[in-house]
């Protein structure tokens, strides 16, 4: 390391994901599972494609007040010692790239060596994220909404994306082109939950409203699973059985005001990303030209949108005219996006396969593979606070 | 207090308090009363909405409670279809707003709109408040929703 790569604050090159695992992911409800027994599958996966001793993990790091709690995972794991425990506060899925983020600063500060960073979730377990049930009375932000029916996510975000398409001339057609890309790339995944359950236009057209502007395929599925990847200092990232995927950048946060109560951001019609995104793009050293492949994370297909015109894809007058099936479609489109089918087709596993699946893409293995592969984006859940990203590259990259 | 009103969506719905702390009590008393109060800083004149102890331009605690008169804009909409509650099975589409109160900061706040769900919405549409009462409800509890002007 030169003394000005010591003198510079940045994850940049500094750590490698090694090892990447899953469960098998079931709708919600049909894993025969529990959540804790989920996460430990996915970590002991992700163990087991690296090929590191689990015992060999100090740190554990997850988001969305993940309910694998990181001390009885370290016993159940026979860890021999536990020295970083972190937690990404609130934002839900948009935590799933700071999760990544928080872990690899622990290993760049010197307070671990082999971080694993995870989400477990079973809504069949611990109730769907699409219902809103045994609430008599509700207080803070909740207030302002859930007694006017807008009681759940679909509800809490197509506002937002209304505003947006009213704003920039949006068209039904660009959130139809995502949930068609993602469904056409889970057709060749047989971990997604809808393998061999393809999309066409007429079907979504046809589809129920959820909530205006959002057809049922706009929505992410509610799903029982758990995924997990292991993160090591670059140094010892050749140790492993596969190529490493390195940090180039994350970022974390959201704008003035961004969580003001009850719709009340400055900025109202946006993903979070107006300041993340510069931010990512000044640690990794790249800009939206040099990125060969995204994944980007589908609450509603309209968050995707936005997202990606904030990581500087496209303006958002020519979200239309960029939105196209073939344009995201691995392996030639001009930004293959969601590559393993994602949150709509793969699993909602709160984003987490979003991240595994930029390693699969970096190595070379996705079922998906883009052209360009070597700098791949994961954009963490857009329209909360704080929402995260994440750039990861091949060591040719560095 | 006032009589029961017409409700727009079927009881059953999450009922809203002020938190322990009390601090949007102020906020739910006044609609219980007929009227909307907004937080307005004493020392900046700072609109805010939803309430806050501090003000976030100048930082003064505890902004006064002010009554505004409930009109506004149409920011943005929605027709939700999907019953994401037990208490909406069965009942069909409903139409949220976003509204704007130009009058004050343009803070925004979200109700129903009022009429059949089906109707056009547009948005920058004026719009005025109706307050909706549950005395009857435990607890009892007062909705502003609004109305095309």
């Amino acid at each position: 390391m030169t003394a000005r790569a010591r003198d510079e604050r940045t994850l940049r090159g500094r750590v490698a994901v090694v090892g990447i695992g899953e469960t098998d992911y079931c709708r919600h409800g049909a894993s025969p599972d529990p959540e804790f027994k989920l996460a430990l599958k996915a970590i002991l996966a992700a163990c087991a494609d690296a090929g590191l001793d689990p015992r060999d993990i100090d740190g554990f790091s997850s988001y969305s007040d993940d309910r694998s709690e990181a001390s009885r995972l370290a016993a159940a794991l026979g860890t021999r010692q536990l020295r970083t425990a972190t937690m990404q506060w609130g934002g839900g899925g948009g935590g799933c790239c700071a999760a990544v983020a928080n872990a690899a600063a622990s290993i760049v500060a010197g307070l671990a060596d082999c971080v694993v960073v995870f989400r477990s979730l079973a809504q069949g377990q611990y109730g769907r994220f699409g219902q809103a049930a045994g609430i008599h009375t509700v207080s803070g932000e909740r207030s302002y909404l859930m007694p006017y029916g807008v009681l759940a996510p679909p509800q809490r975000f197509a506002m937002r994306v209304q505003r947006y398409m009213y704003e920039h001339g949006v068209r039904q057609e660009a959130l139809r082109a995502i949930a068609l890309a993602s469904y056409h790339h889970a057709q060749a995944n047989p971990r997604a939950v809808m393998y061999g359950k393809p999309l066409e236009p007429e079907k979504y057209d046809a589809s129920r409203w959820i909530v205006e502007p959002f057809h049922l395929f706009d929505c992410c599925m509610e799903n029982d699973g758990a995924a997990a990847l292991l993160l090591v200092p670059a140094e010892r990232a050749g140790d492993f059985r596969h190529k490493g995927a390195y940090v180039l950048g994350a970022a974390s946060g959201s704008g003035h005001r961004a969580a003001a109560t009850a719709h009340n951001a400055p900025l109202y019609a946006t993903a979070s990303f107006e300041t993340v995104a510069p931010d990512l793009y000044r640690m990794a050293g790249v800009g939206p030209s040099d990125v060969g492949v995204v994944q980007a994370y589908e609450n509603f297909t309209g968050g995707v949108v936005m997202a990606l015109a904030e990581h500087g894809f496209f303006k958002p007058e020519e979200a239309n005219e960029f939105l196209t099936f073939d344009n995201l479609i691995a392996p030639s489109g001009k930004l293959p996006l969601n590559t393993s089918g994602g949150n709509l087709a793969e699993c909602y596993m709160h984003g987490f396969e979003l991240v595994l699946e930029a390693v699969r893409q970096v190595r070379g293995t996705s079922t998906s593979q883009a052209r360009r592969s070597d700098v791949a984006l994961v954009i963490g859940g857009p329209m909360v606070s704080p929402a995260s990203n994440l750039i990861l590259g091949s060591e040719a990259t560095l | 207090m006032s009589n029961p009103s017409a409700r727009y969506l079927p009881a059953g719905l999450p009922i809203p308090v002020a938190e322990p702390d009390g601090l949007s009590a102020p906020y739910w008393e006044g609609l219980r009363q007929g009227k909307l109060l907004v937080q307005r800083c004493g020392r900046c004149n700072t609109w805010q909405f939803g309430p806050e102890w501090l003000c976030h331009r100048c930082h003064a605690f505890d902004p006064a409670w002010i009554e505004v008169e409930p009109r506004g804009k149409i920011f943005s909409w929605e027709r939700a279809w999907h019953p994401s509650h037990a208490a909406l099975r069965g009942h069909g589409p409903y139409i949220a707003v976003l509204v704007e109160l130009p009058h004050a900061g343009g803070v925004r706040m979200v109700g129903n709109l009022l009429g059949t769900p089906d109707q056009t919405v547009a948005i920058g549409a004026d719009v005025e408040g109706v307050f909706e009462h549950h005395p009857e409800q435990d607890p009892p509890y007062s909705l502003l929703q609004w109305r095309r002007l």
